[in-house]
């Protein structure tokens, strides 16, 4: 079985290679590695045609590339800061800082997100950095529990124009106590200290809204 | 699109207009539309790089923005316009065959800077030719008369008024400017006579004082009225493409044929010029009559020579004019598509010929002749033997220059039963070429910028030098030895570095001048048969 195979595969192959004329020892034989990276020339290459039209063009490129290269259309990043501060840097334009654009270009026929504003020194953002953790950890709150503490704190609120109504002060505070103590665990000395002194309406709310999920 | 095209406009992009601008052009030619957060975010870039980035690439009509309903602008770069980046000095020689230094530099500032006001080129190209003769002076109308010359010839055009991203309905109509309008020489710009000319110089006295203050280059007033502001101009790419067609096939003409040859294609492909699209491949006819009176007087070329030359022309082999009829004493057609063809063929065949040698040239230019051809065939016709011609066919088959076609006999494919037949597609030659002098382009770049980087240091002291020795001399108080001192801190090895380098990147970068004619033959054969 495996004699035959192999001998009409070989059979095919000869047959194919003898329609294409080739004899037996023409095929070259196989290559096992990647061909050169810079593989040798076979022919030398002809010089490159030279004349006056050729010169000009030549000096051409190589000026209008030396412009480019100095036109405020070359654009650059923000220079990282030198060796030393000169006195003069003060008065020269630095065009090529992120925040200025060296030629003017016609905003009407730009879009309007591109057009840059030149802005002051961004002092004024690190004063804004502070808050905003406090800010984010708000948002991190799902809407579901913002909505819970909503209800709980008009529930509370209820209770509490009733409660003020009918017992005005006496029930109120001791309950207030009681409760403090029973859900906080920790602290509950300085609670109920400072729960004594600073007898407040506010501040009892206040604390009605920490205690609010429990209910 | 390919790896290639992308990289070379990489790197031209790089060249022209910096790092950032390569990034984010590249990028937008990578991935498409894009909005501007979008590029911002991917390439790591600040979002006012990004800005100014588009905005450079805009000017220079490489990028284009539309607005969806919902607001968002996207942006995108084509590779093509791109890719011209390397054809800009050919444009602007061109421009100068044919209108001058005042033509030149107008081009060039325009090429520079995207796109102008009328006015201000104008303006600046009067500054820049007074400085270059300081004999004698160069008035504002000459400049202008000359702008008015680059546009009625559809050198130069109108920018097309984008569409306003407020509301993206009304583009549709927007866009769709008349041709006409495109160069039409804005109404305030034609009549300007002397009084609003005085009225300028006034105000140039007054900028006069202002400069001295500010820095001179980079600010100019932004107050200052322009009586055409808000009509721009750009080059118009195509017109110069067809002209250095014209120009290519004029020069093949003069090789094959002579000079008188040469001036009466001339004059028949000027004819053509104003009636016949652009894009046609065929010139409207054209009788020999109109041609000699067409002719210009210079030349003298009596009426018998002139026939003589059309029938040789049309009789010729390569076929670049037909004769179509009889009527007004012989009706002659150019064929464009023709001229082409052959020019890109021959370009193909010296690849041939260099690359595998005259026998492999003989074998190709066979397989050109007579389309199909067995391999049998080929060594018997090109009288090379088997064993060699076999070779030989071989290689450029393994090159991609030469295409098999399998053609059964019976219907199981059986290799003693099938023809294989050798030819040559030539639009897939071509563009084969052309993406092998992208390539070319792009490592000659490539090779360049690696040697000013290695030799940057002894560049940036000779630049140096030069400088002071060129203020001293200014100065006039500069006294030879002085000189001699300064210019002894290159030490002679340094200065043979120097040559070699000069003289390297001289030739790296004619290489790429040339390698691009190539690559504008190449190109415009596979458009037209696209």
């Amino acid at each position: 079985m495996a004699g035959r195979g192999r001998g009409r595969g070989r059979g095919a192959l000869a047959v194919a290679a003898e329609a294409l004329g080739i004899g037996r020892g023409d095929l070259p034989p196989p290559t096992l590695q990647p061909p050169p990276l810079f593989p040798p020339l076979q022919f030398k290459p002809v010089p490159l045609l030279s004349g006056e039209d050729h010169d000009y063009m030549l000096a051409l490129k190589q000026e209008y590339r030396g412009t480019m290269k100095d036109s405020p259309h070359y654009i650059k990043a923000d220079s990282k800061k030198k060796d030393i501060e000169r006195y003069s840097d003060k008065y020269q334009m630095n065009r090529n800082s992120d925040s200025i654009i060296g030629f003017q270009p016609d905003w009407e026929r730009l879009p309007q997100e591109l057009k840059i504003r030149v802005r002051r020194l961004h002092k004024s953002r690190a004063a804004v950095n502070p808050t905003l953790p406090i800010s984010r950890k708000t948002k991190a709150l799902s809407h579901e529990e913002i909505e819970k503490k909503l209800q709980n704190l008009e529930h509370k609120e209820e209770s509490q124009t009733v409660e003020e109504n009918e017992e005005e002060k006496e029930g109120e505070e001791e309950e207030e106590e009681y409760y403090d103590e029973i859900d906080e665990e920790e602290g509950t000395d300085y609670n109920a200290t400072y729960f004594d002194n600073g007898e407040d309406f506010g501040l009892d709310e206040d604390d009605a809204l920490d205690d609010g999920p429990v209910y | 699109m390919s790896n290639i095209q992308i990289r070379l406009a990489s790197l031209l992009l790089r060249e022209n207009y910096g790092e950032i601008v390569e990034k984010v052009g590249s990028y937008l030619i990578k991935y498409g539309l894009k909005a501007l957060r979008a590029i911002a975010l991917d390439t790591n870039l600040k979002l006012d790089q990004v800005r100014k980035a588009l905005c450079v690439l805009i000017t220079h009509n490489m990028a284009k923005f539309t607005s969806t309903k919902r607001g968002i602008i996207y942006y995108q770069v084509s590779v093509k316009t791109v890719l011209l980046l390397s054809r800009y000095p050919r444009y602007i020689y061109s421009v100068k065959t044919l209108y001058g230094d005042a033509g030149e530099l107008i081009v060039e500032e325009i090429l520079q800077n995207g796109q102008l006001l009328m006015s201000k080129v104008v303006r600046k190209v009067t500054e820049r030719l007074n400085e270059a003769l300081e004999d004698r002076t160069v008035e504002e109308s000459f400049v202008r008369d000359k702008f008015i010359d680059l546009v009625s010839t559809h050198f130069l055009q109108r920018v097309v008024n984008p569409p306003s991203d407020i509301d993206s309905t009304v583009t549709e109509s927007e866009t769709a400017i008349e041709e006409e309008d495109l160069y039409k020489i804005p109404e305030a710009m034609k009549i300007e006579g002397c009084i609003s000319r005085k009225r300028r110089r006034s105000e140039d006295e007054d900028r006069g004082t202002k400069r001295i203050r500010t820095d001179s280059t980079a600010s100019e007033d932004p107050s200052e009225s322009f009586p055409d502001d808000g009509v721009y101009w750009h080059t118009n790419f195509d017109r110069f493409h067809q002209h250095l067609r014209d120009q290519a096939i004029i020069d093949a003409v003069s090789r094959r044929v002579d000079k008188i040859g040469a001036e009466i294609v001339r004059t028949m492909l000027r004819m053509s010029e104003l009636t016949t699209d652009p894009k046609a491949t065929l010139t409207k006819p054209m009788s020999s009559h109109e041609i000699f009176h067409a002719l210009s007087r210079e030349l003298n070329i009596p009426r018998p020579t002139l026939d003589q030359y059309l029938k040789l022309l049309a009789d010729d082999q390569i076929d670049f004019i037909n004769k179509t009829g009889e009527s007004g004493g012989g009706i002659y057609v150019i064929n464009i598509y023709k001229a082409i063809k052959s020019l890109c063929i021959a370009h193909i065949e010296s690849v041939v010929q260099e690359r595998f040698g005259s026998k492999c040239y003989r074998i190709f230019r066979l397989l050109l002749l007579k389309q199909h051809l067995e391999q049998k065939q080929v060594e018997e016709f090109a009288m090379i033997p088997a064993k060699e011609a076999k070779e030989l066919l071989y290689q450029m088959f393994s090159e991609h220059f030469v295409s098999v076609q399998e053609i059964p006999r019976t219907p199981d494919h059986a290799p003693s039963r099938t023809f294989y037949l050798f030819s040559v597609n030539l639009n897939q030659v071509c563009r084969m070429l052309l993406e092998r002098c992208y390539k070319t382009n792009a490592n000659l770049i490539a090779r360049r910028e690696h040697d000013t980087y290695e030799n940057r240091r002894l560049l940036e002291r000779s630049q140096r030098i030069e400088a002071v020795v060129a203020a001293s001399l200014r100065n006039n108080d500069g006294n030879p030895e002085q000189t001699a001192e300064l210019e002894e801190m290159i030490t002679p090895p340094e200065r043979a570095q120097l040559n070699k380098l000069k003289h390297n990147v001289n030739k790296l970068e004619q290489s790429e001048l040339q390698v691009e004619e190539t690559i504008f033959i190449l190109t415009s054969y596979v458009q037209m048969v696209v």
